[in-house]
């Protein structure tokens, strides 16, 4: 694939919504939410992420064959999180 | 260019950079599957022992945790504009976006330093010089203890990483003042940053699952 040269504007912009996540993780601290408080700083986590991931590593940008790898290494993690939680949270 | 020339093995320029990503995203599928365990042990523990969890976690200074994030992902921004640097060939914006990466790398780790030998010096090192006493029949200071075996192992564990990350932006830096880096040659940089977006990628977890359990 030709490369793809994002615009400096692009990685400022991604840098800025970074860091609008870190303090929306910070001050969803403050609220009590009980058991959600985690799967929320989990789900802002994942979009920090996905935000990294596809800009700063140019996945977005990238060939399919990087999009199977790099999706390979998260959907087998996923697999080993989701199965070892499920022996625990039906013991 | 004669220090740009495709290996034999590859169809043109394109080929040979896509491949050489691929192999850097090949390499992080099995850092992946590294962190993932300390993860899955981390989530037993935490689900095994929540009491313990959050008021472990309330020894930790959110405050410098938040800070050292923010650190950490304008150091990727930093790598991500070397990255840029090199594409478009400016060889003096991707030194000094190489140093600025390494300096605030170098910042983190300062940080990360300053908060263990504070929790070392307040007895939460596991083993021998652990001395935390358990204020509530809740949790057992052994359970807290766990949640700082996973601590300092995580943490240990990623700071290793970047310690790995300086030294090879430090060969960065190395081969950009010997001009060996073109708008056609820069895998080097691209997947070395690829390496240390990862790095950041685990902090991003890192920083709520530890320091933030539990609301204020």
């Amino acid at each position: 694939m030709p490369q793809h040269i994002l615009p400096v504007s692009t990685y400022l912009l991604i840098f800025a919504a970074l860091l609008a996540l870190l303090l929306a993780t910070v001050g969803a601290q403050y609220i009590e939410l009980g058991p959600y408080n985690i799967l929320l700083a989990l789900t802002i986590a994942i979009f920090k992420a996905v935000l990294v991931v596809l800009y700063f590593m140019h996945v977005r940008f990238s060939s399919r064959l990087t999009w199977i790898f790099a999706s390979a290494a998260f959907l087998w993690l996923g697999i080993l999180l989701t199965f070892v939680m499920a022996d625990y949270l039906m013991r | 260019m004669a220090d740009t020339l495709v290996a034999h093995q590859f169809d043109d320029m394109d080929q040979q950079r896509d491949a050489a990503s691929l192999g850097m995203w090949i390499f992080l599928a099995t850092e992946v599957m590294f962190f993932g365990g300390l993860f899955a042990a981390y989530a037993v523990y935490r689900w095994s022992y929540p009491a313990a969890f959050a008021e472990a976690s309330h020894q930790l200074n959110a405050l410098l945790g938040a800070a050292n994030t923010a650190v950490l992902l304008t150091s990727s921004l930093c790598m991500a504009l070397a990255v840029h640097a090199a594409q478009t060939g400016s060889r003096r914006r991707l030194m000094l976006f190489l140093a600025l990466t390494m300096i605030l790398g170098s910042l983190f780790l300062v940080i990360k330093g300053y908060e263990w030998s504070h929790e070392i010096h307040l007895g939460l090192l596991p083993g021998a010089t652990f001395t935390y006493v358990s204020p509530s029949p809740a949790f057992s200071a052994t359970q807290v203890e766990m949640y700082f075996m996973l601590y300092f192992l995580m943490t240990g564990v990623h700071g290793f990483h970047m310690i790995i990350g300086l030294c090879l932006l430090m060969y960065l830096m190395v081969q950009a003042f010997r001009k060996r880096f073109t708008p056609d040659y820069f895998a080097p940089v691209e997947v070395i940053g690829l390496y240390w977006h990862f790095v950041d990628v685990v902090w991003i977890f890192l920083f709520p699952l530890l320091y933030l359990i539990g609301s204020k």
